[in-house]
């Protein structure tokens, strides 16, 4: 069912006005692709700043809490964004991503990552961490982790302009 | 040898080759690229708003540039290095390119920026360094930084749609 509907969507996508727009003036991409980069940008650094603070890595003169307060609160708009920017870069070439295994790949770790980076961050600026060794070691095991699924995603980002087929 | 003849023998060197040839190599540099980039851009922009007044005022801005920095220079470091394997595999059609031109000239004047901030604008932090809202010297150099870091993620945007590689 999923191969029989695909097409079909992405041809009806294709047709919309919207698409039509975004594939006839060729600034709108590059523009919706940078603004895209710079929010990722901002959410991608909170993350990390945060990890690395969770890590005693980096700012250990600011409480985790501290850090966790100042960092998080952009992180679930700017994610918003990045779905409209993403959304509009699909509807402008619905056959660049649809039919790409990195998309889904993409996909995929944004939705493991996103609600443990919530749910870490949360944890964070609760003092968790504090509270013994065995959630402090809990704690850092998974800023590790969702480090290296927020570099994933950054990778498969930048790999679906390489994988798209036809 | 003259700069022209060095980036001519780097573009005819082997590693240039090797990134030409191999499919992947381009991607993987590129996605770290990305990466690196995102970090320097994201983490400049959390200093850059503490310069500007507008967020986490109540801890001083030295403080908050010295605790960031050290990831945004290694994370320069990373895209510079990066972005110079990228430039040597094509870089003689780099260099025809007006956006890549753009790119590195503003990067230099980011730079500039900076170190008018470092030995001019920063020589008495000590008096304002507390205060929430900084003097307009300190802004000045946080928004024209914004905006340069902006300009510069475009201009990499633009020179994907304007340069074929490959």
């Amino acid at each position: 069912m999923f191969d029989d509907t695909l097409p079909g969507f992405i041809k009806w996508l294709s047709a919309t006005a919207l698409s039509h727009t975004i594939q006839t003036k060729t600034w709108i991409i590059p523009t919706v692709q940078t603004l895209h980069i710079l929010c990722l940008a901002v959410v991608f650094s909170s993350v990390v700043l945060v990890n690395l603070r969770a890590l005693r890595i980096l700012q250990r003169d600011a409480t985790l809490k501290e850090v966790a307060e100042r960092f998080l609160p952009p992180v679930l708009p700017l994610v918003c964004v990045l779905l409209v920017t993403g959304s509009l870069l699909i509807i402008g070439e619905p056959r660049r991503s649809l039919l790409n295994a990195t998309f889904y790949l993409k996909l995929g770790l944004i939705a493991f990552v996103l609600p443990l980076t919530i749910f870490l961050q949360r944890a964070f600026a609760s003092g968790f961490m504090e509270r013994g060794v065995w959630q402090r070691r809990t704690g850092q095991f998974f800023a590790v982790t969702s480090l290296l699924a927020w570099c994933g995603v950054l990778f498969a980002g930048r790999w679906i302009a390489y994988t798209q087929v036809g | 040898m003259n700069p022209l003849d060095l980036i001519a023998a780097a573009e005819a060197s082997g590693v240039a080759d090797l990134i030409r040839e191999n499919d992947n190599l381009f991607p993987l540099i590129e996605s770290v690229h990305v990466l690196a980039i995102s970090l320097v851009v994201g983490s400049i922009l959390a200093v850059d708003l503490r310069l500007l007044g507008f967020s986490w005022t109540g801890r001083a801005a030295s403080s908050v540039a010295n605790g960031i920095l050290p990831m945004t220079w290694i994370a320069f470091f990373l895209a510079a290095s990066t972005g110079t394997l990228l430039f040597i595999s094509h870089a003689a059609k780099y260099l025809a390119n007006t956006y890549f031109d753009a790119k590195l000239s503003l990067i230099a004047l980011a730079g500039i920026n900076m170190l008018v901030f470092q030995f001019i604008g920063a020589r008495d932090q000590a008096r304002w360094d507390t205060r929430a809202r900084p003097p307009l010297k300190a802004r000045a150099a946080g928004g024209i930084s914004i905006a340069l870091w902006v300009a510069i993620v475009a201009c990499g945007r633009w020179i994907g749609f304007t340069m074929e590689v490959g």
